[in-house]
């Protein structure tokens, strides 16, 4: 189903994917690719385990059976390993380093493409300066990407709501991913702040690194992603571009339900509506003489 | 607790501020007269306060207050030549000076009273002093003082039984003092060589200040002098000299670290014995220790409830090398190389007592290491030769340590260095300062590296962190390491100091700090993760209890007490960091909603782990 047609090897592979958690299985031999400079959405209702999902291809969980490859190499379930690998991600519920400023939320993220150790900063040799200097200077580009730089000396945990969301991906990039991960991003924005995250998450894609994206805003979704794949129960249901999908009645089930055998048809509900419109004209008419009805109970006769 | 509170700036008490100005300076002047008077008939309080003409004891504590009182007055009555004084121009500085002074002198009647028996003890300059103080406070009370609008006080409930506590709460909700900062004026521009002075002026007065509360003979003065070095630092702090002073020290980094370390160096030449050296040796020791524990707990967020053990490693393996005629083994190092093998001995000891526990987190790991430290005594107990292997000589420890001679110079036989003569514990206390100078330097290049930011993530959300590329394992374990390794070296020096190394110095909670929970307390007391912080608290851990004899079967009691109180007022630990800092100037803006998520969002378990 995939419509991207390029030779590049995928920066994302999972393949039969399986979390099971005791008797539940949260996420059931889920395969995805990702290809450079591609955006890739992740949608389903509510858990349908994207998120778990999510944690199992960057190694917060340990998938029960399957395998995750960056660029053709398996990873390890080991966060950090994954990081260094060249996935980076963001959370849910953001997860930021409170109580460090901004910009070294973002020095953070870029631990892991620096190798200056503890007797590098016991000794401060000029070679500790040098790799101090640049990973600051980076750090600084990415918060003058985000936007951030006027609050890089801020404490993280004292940002709005929607510049801890910009910072948490700041610091996603600082570790130089090949690909992004973001888990609802747009999560209690605003339009005009879903807008902003949404010219970023192109900026980001057209800077080299692939996005899998996990939303529940379809506007945000259709308007950003190249190919959409669909988590219904822990399983993938379709995968494809945005119009194949939005059109797919059984995306469209697994989020508004199908009716049912008996369903009403339309001659019914129109009379329905109609016998419901008489009997609230009747109900006026009455009401200027009609006495309350006594045989409504009142809460405290119930006790 | 550390947003800012509305404040409002009216005085306590309704006056005209002229008159407020003047009474208060009159009741400064008034004050420092009265300190000349005697206070009592009899020598028998400490201190002699009976000459009249001649300040002495506790009366001296009460002229520096009043003379300090009288010099903030004028300065913020915009007298020409002090207004330097105070830089935010408040009054609020004036204030607790007052209440300093009114505290110390009324302490010190209550203490002749109480002593002697009876108010009929005190001389008629002690009722002088004791209405002078309280007119000077009431006229400070009367200035347009900074504090929180009456709207802003938390509501308490009836929590608030007995005749003190409700006068207590009584005052405090008719001062309501304030707690937002005061921005400051700018500051005058001086030369570069004005402004070293004055940080060597600062640093002097400081050395001064602590020489004088190690020096204190006995416990009423040093009471005394507490409650007016804390009146008083609170004080420079609401005056903003403190800010002043720190724009200067950032200003002029390396020279005041170095004029710090000259100070700190400078104190075995103000003594004579070796009485107060050996407390200074001590907090020495005791700070240095708090001070590696605070790379654990402050920057790796590790709760170790179990340190003492690494110190003990140290000190037990300086000791067996130390050619002491108890050791089992029969060698004798030099100090350097027993000073490598401790520090090593540590590190070997926190990998294996790491490798395995920090894979727990939080209270787990408390409670592992809290086990360990005993483990670790109770083992040292049980090397004895009978229940186990002879190593250790058991509870009767290792004595007999010989004194250290480093290139020739011998640390056990005083010697004469510019004129004074320094003692067998001035000796130890240079050197352990050398030892102390190492650690901060360890902990702060460390700190402020990408070790450091990385531990520091790790103490704020681990799953983040890890996901960010950050081998957390490995990085907790590297401060285990690392801690241990400073304890151990402190340790080394700590066994020569004492001569003996016996398993009762290394307890969870003991009478004698340092034990395992003394330093924790330290480091929460002073401020998690910064330099000072730690230090001063060790200084004040070691210090109370050592001068305040009749504390001592209370000692714990109140030590808890003290903890209850400091969790409750101020939880950042009297030196808050730069990261609580910054807090109070990002004003207005959202805090970062609730990070108590439900389980099961997001990474919060990994399965298998």
């Amino acid at each position: 189903m995939t419509t991207t047609t390029t030779t590049e090897t995928p920066v994302l592979t999972a393949t039969g994917v399986t979390m099971r958690f005791g008797g539940l299985t949260a996420v059931r031999a889920v395969d995805l690719s990702v290809h450079p400079h591609e955006i890739v959405g992740l949608i389903g209702p509510n858990g349908a385990g994207k998120t778990t999902f999510f944690n199992c291809l960057t190694g917060l969980y340990v998938p029960t059976s399957g395998k995750v490859a960056y660029k053709n190499t398996t990873l390890p379930p080991k966060p950090h390993l994954v990081a260094k690998a060249g996935i980076a991600r963001t959370f849910q519920n953001i997860r930021l380093f409170a109580n460090m400023t901004v910009l070294e939320n973002v020095l953070v993220g870029h631990h892991t493409r620096t190798k200056e150790g503890l007797f590098a900063a016991l000794l401060r040799g000029p070679a500790f300066h040098r790799a101090e200097k640049a990973s600051t200077q980076r750090a600084q580009e990415l918060l003058e990407f985000t936007g951030l730089t006027p609050k890089a000396d801020h404490l993280a945990r004292n940002l709005p709501y929607g510049e801890q969301r910009k910072l948490e991906i700041a610091r996603a990039l600082a570790g130089d991913p090949g690909l992004l991960l973001l888990d609802e991003p747009t999560a209690g924005m605003n339009p005009q702040e879903t807008r902003a995250t949404q010219q970023l998450v192109f900026a980001i894609r057209d800077q080299g690194t692939a996005v899998l994206v996990i939303e529940h805003d379809m506007r945000f979704i259709f308007n950003l992603c190249d190919r959409v794949a669909v988590l219904v129960q822990g399983e993938k249901l379709t995968e494809g571009t945005t119009d194949a999908v939005q059109a797919d009645e059984r995306v469209i089930a697994a989020y508004l339900g199908t009716p049912f055998e008996g369903a009403p048809g339309a001659d019914e509900i129109a009379e329905v509506e109609a016998a419901e419109a008489a009997e609230t004209a009747g109900a006026a008419e009455n009401a200027e003489t009609a006495t309350p009805p006594d045989t409504v109970a009142r809460p405290e006769d119930n006790q | 607790m550390t947003t800012p509170t509305p404040t409002e700036t009216t005085p306590v008490i309704p006056l005209p501020l002229t008159t407020a100005r003047i009474i208060t300076a009159a009741g400064a002047a008034l004050t420092i007269l009265s300190t000349f008077l005697a206070w009592t008939w009899t020598t028998a309080f400490p201190g002699n306060l009976t000459v009249t003409g001649y300040p002495g004891g506790l009366q001296i504590l009460t002229l520096i207050g009043g003379i300090l009182t009288l010099a903030f007055t004028l300065s913020a009555w915009r007298t020409p030549g002090l207004t330097w004084l105070t830089p935010t121009g408040g009054n609020n500085a004036t204030a607790y000076l007052a209440a300093g002074t009114l505290a110390t002198t009324w302490y010190t009647l209550i203490a002749i009273a109480d002593q002697l028996g009876g108010l009929a003890n005190l001389e008629p300059g002690g009722y002088i002093a004791a209405a002078t103080t309280l007119t000077a406070l009431l006229g400070a009370l009367a200035h347009p003082i900074d504090r929180r609008t009456a709207a802003s006080l938390p509501q308490h409930g009836r929590l608030h039984t007995g005749a003190l506590g409700k006068a207590l709460h009584g005052i405090y909700r008719t001062v309501r003092p304030g707690r937002t900062p005061r921005p400051l004026r700018p500051a005058r521009p001086l030369p570069a060589w004005a402004e070293i002075l004055i940080i060597a002026a600062a640093f002097g007065i400081a050395l001064y200040t602590v020489t004088y509360g190690i020096d204190t003979e006995y416990g009423e003065l040093f009471t005394g002098f507490l409650i007016l070095v804390s009146f008083a630092a609170a004080a420079l702090f609401k005056a903003g000299l403190i800010a002043r002073l720190a724009t200067l020290t950032n200003k002029h980094r390396n020279i005041s670290i170095a004029a710090a370390f000259a100070a700190a160096a400078a104190f075995p030449f103000t003594q004579s014995t070796d009485q107060y050296t050996l407390i200074a040796v001590n907090i020495l020791i005791f700070a240095t220790v708090a001070l590696g524990l605070n790379v654990v707990v402050g920057l790796a967020g590790l709760l170790d409830l179990g340190y003492v053990a690494f110190l003990g490693v140290g000190a037990y393996t300086a000791a067996l090398v130390s050619g002491s005629t108890a050791s089992t083994l029969d060698v004798h190092f030099p100090f350097w190389a027993a000073a490598l093998t401790g520090a090593a001995a540590s590190l070997v000891f926190g990998v294996i007592i790491g490798a395995p526990t920090l894979r727990l987190r939080g209270d787990y790991l408390a409670i592992v290491t809290l086990g360990f430290g005993e483990i670790f005594r109770i083992t040292v107990e049980n090397l004895d030769g009978n229940s186990g292997p002879s190593v250790t000589n058991g509870p009767n420890g290792i004595p007999n340590i010989p004194d250290l001679v480093l290139f020739g110079y011998s640390f056990g036989t005083p010697h004469d260095v510019a004129g004074t003569t320094l003692t067998p514990f001035a000796n130890y206390y240079l050197l352990m300062l050398l030892i102390t100078i190492l650690v901060v330097l360890v902990f702060s290049r460390a700190g402020n590296s990408r070790i450091g930011r990385a531990w520091i993530a790790i103490r704020e959300d681990e799953t983040a962190a890890t996901a960010s590329g950050i081998n957390s394992f490995r990085l907790k374990l590297l401060a285990f390491a690392l801690g241990a390794t400073l304890a151990g070296l402190a340790g080394t020096v700590q066994a020569h100091v004492t001569s003996t190394a016996v398993p009762e110095q290394y307890v969870f909670a003991g009478p004698v700090p340092p034990n395992s929970a003394f330093l924790l307390a330290a480091v929460i007391l002073g401020g998690m993760g910064t330099i000072s912080g730690p230090l001063l608290g060790a200084a004040l851990l070691y210090l109370i209890p050592a001068k305040l004899q009749f504390l001592q079967d209370y000692q714990l009691l109140a030590f808890g007490l003290a903890l209850i109180l400091l969790m409750r007022l101020r939880p950042e630990g009297i030196i808050p960091n730069r990261r609580q800092q910054l807090e109070y100037h990002d004003t207005g803006q959202l805090d970062v909603p609730d990070r108590d998520l439900p389980p099961g969002t997001v990474g919060v378990t990994k399965a298998g782990a």
